[in-house]
């Protein structure tokens, strides 16, 4: 119960935290943001809701700074976050909306795929340890992890899609096709969520194998893996009854951040395929400087991943009775 | 044992363990190389890398071995011409990263109490906030960020994680023996952690400094590449965005887009390996096992 306590007053601050920057990072900044936001609705809103908008940037003179933050503190809370200055006048929220599925559908599928081969890979490697299988495929992770992941997605448009035609470059969908319930356009969305969601595999891929074989190497050496031993069970049942579940807890943690992060989309792999998820609204919210639609993108992606950490704290917490005294 | 025959030591376990572990051999030798480059740019580059001034467009040549771009530039020349900032921002954040995790880290583990619970609860905060989300947001707002800016952005995102590995290895080195005796000869606190608590945890503070280069290295490239920082500076970086830009690939010029990112990649790969080798240095377990017959009976059994 302690234990819960804790974790819930950790994400409480954390939510502060985030909500805090948000709000002063633009006021921090050289050339007064707010100021250009405004000049981005002049003309396009009447009087009366202009003035209401600078009274929620704190601008215009009457505001002082705290009340604007108390201000904007509620808004947040209650799920006010104001109008795009790009897509006028549809509201921030609605934006976001319409790009979440892509994110969720192709990030969330990839990630969770990504975290089972490397989990699996990384229990045979240590389990194999020595032997040519652990020898050769961590290194070639540890190197592949280290490539930039958007220029992995560079390559592969180049090879699959320009050089040998195969598969199609850009969007998440052909362009000419309506998007309705049909079998051809969820066809089509799988098509062109094979190169993005590949990317995303084979630099992710890398370390959860290593995590894994790190810690499975640890619980090897275990008493309670000897004695599974003794008793002698199948190496099979060992391998993953006995060792793995214990190795994985750790790992647990960053598998619900990496969730958390499925929110915000691969930003650069969804940029470099012009993938419409949040990952892409977010350079695409930067480029057009609709900063409304921008910091609520960010609040959303942290909100996200405090929400995982919270959850795979709770998770670790039933599975093993000893966090819960640790901490 | 004084401070000049520990650091001999330490050289002479450093050579060792490189001529032992061939992977960190690769890593060093890389990293040697690029560090050349970057000193000395003018000795590797057969033409200017600034001048717009040869024939756009050409494929591997003699005059240009990796061609040039739509703009006239050598390609090969501009790789190496940016080396230096891609290089160079990956040791300056990994360097103030690095101290900013052992600062924190060590005090927190240190100090103990109220100091330790509040360090760590604001450790904790900026490690769970997005990083790469939040620096796009403050690059957008600087548009253009210049070098220093995008490492200031990336240190004061990066240290989190360092911070929080370091206090945990210093509190359970904290009441090791030696450091109580220390402290009861009523040695100066910040002698205790300088002599005494921070050599032991040598492995691990290098290893997050080549964890937060890795990071640096990424992030900037990214950044660069998307047109949130300098775009008019010499790194690999701006060197994809350029050739992103001008759809390098479907102009035929696909050495553009590739050249830079295989730099990143070497440059990235060879810190990892190092990280890597490192990591085997401060758990032992995880050192690689030579294939004896023993093993391989147990490895079946």
């Amino acid at each position: 119960m302690r234990y819960l306590v804790r974790r819930v007053g950790f994400l409480v601050i954390a939510l502060w935290a985030a909500l805090t920057l948000n709000f002063f990072i633009p006021r921090l900044m050289p050339g007064n943001p707010a100021e250009s936001v405004i000049a981005q609705y002049h003309g396009r809103l009447g009087p009366g809701a202009l003035k209401a908008i600078e009274a929620e940037l704190g601008i215009g003179g009457h505001q002082n700074i705290i009340a604007a933050y108390f201000q904007y503190l509620g808004n947040s809370l209650s799920g006010h976050f104001g109008i795009s200055t790009y897509y006028f006048p549809t509201p921030v929220v609605t934006v976001i909306s319409r790009a979440l599925p892509w994110s969720l559908g192709l990030v969330g599928i990839s990630t969770v795929l990504g975290f089972l081969a490397g989990t699996a890979l990384g229990a045979i490697a240590a389990w194999r340890r020595g032997r040519v299988f652990d020898n050769v495929l961590p290194p070639v992770f540890v190197i592949i992890s280290a490539f930039p992941y958007f220029w992995v997605g560079l390559i592969l448009i180049w090879l699959f899609s320009l050089t040998l035609n195969w598969l199609p470059t850009l969007g998440g969908y052909t362009e000419t096709a309506t998007p309705t319930l049909t079998w051809g356009f969820v066809g089509d969305i799988l098509w062109h969520s094979v190169l993005p969601a590949f990317t995303i595999l084979i630099t992710a891929i890398g370390g959860w194998i290593l995590t894994m074989r790190n810690n499975m190497i640890t619980v090897v050496a275990e008493d309670y893996v000897k004695m599974a031993r003794a008793k002698g069970l199948r190496s099979r049942r060992i391998l993953w009854q006995y060792a793995g579940r214990n190795a994985l807890l750790p790992n647990l943690t960053g598998f619900a951040m990496s969730l958390g992060f499925v929110i915000s989309g691969a930003i650069l792999v969804e940029y470099v395929f012009n993938y419409p998820g949040v990952g892409f609204l977010l350079l695409l919210a930067v480029n057009n400087e609709d900063y409304p639609l921008m910091q609520a993108l960010f609040l959303l992606i942290t909100v996200a991943v405090l929400i995982a950490i919270f959850v795979s704290d709770i998770a670790t917490a039933l599975l093993d009775p000893r966090t819960r005294n640790n901490r | 044992m004084n401070p000049a025959r520990r650091l001999g030591r330490a050289l002479f376990v450093a050579w060792v363990f490189l001529r032992r572990d061939k992977k960190a051999m690769v890593g060093v030798i890389i990293l040697f190389i690029l560090l050349v480059i970057s000193a000395f740019p003018s000795w590797f580059t057969p033409d200017d890398p600034a001048a717009y001034a040869y024939t756009p467009g050409i494929g591997l040549s003699w005059a240009h071995p990796l061609g040039t771009t739509s703009f006239g530039q050598d390609v090969f020349s501009q790789l190496m011409a940016g080396t230096r900032q891609s290089v160079m921002i990956a040791l300056v954040v990994g360097f103030f990263c690095t101290v900013l995790s052992v600062a924190i880290g060590i005090t927190a583990a240190y100090s103990g109490g109220i100091v330790d619970d509040s360090l760590s609860l604001f450790t904790d905060v900026v490690l769970v906030i997005p990083t790469f989300p939040l620096v796009i947001v403050i690059a957008a707002y600087l548009k253009g960020a210049s070098f220093w800016t995008v490492a200031f952005v990336l240190v004061i995102t990066g240290w989190s994680y360092g911070a929080r590995q370091l206090r945990v290895q210093a509190l359970s080195l904290r009441n090791r023996d030696y450091l109580l005796a220390a402290r009861a000869r009523g040695e100066a606190s910040w002698y205790v952690i300088c002599v005494e608590l921070i050599p032991p945890m040598t492995s691990l503070i290098v290893a997050n400094f080549l964890g937060a280069a890795l990071y640096a290295i990424i992030a900037a490239s990214g950044l660069q590449f998307v047109g949130l920082a300098n775009v008019n500076t010499e790194a690999w970086g701006t060197m994809l965005y350029w050739a992103q830009n001008n759809e390098a690939f479907s102009a035929g010029l696909p050495l553009w887009a590739l050249a830079p990112g295989i730099m990143i990649a070497i440059f990235g790969s060879a810190l990892a390996l190092l990280n890597y080798a490192f990591d085997e240095v401060s758990n032992p377990a995880l050192r690689p096992v030579v294939a004896t017959r023993k093993n391989k009976k147990r490895a079946v059994a």
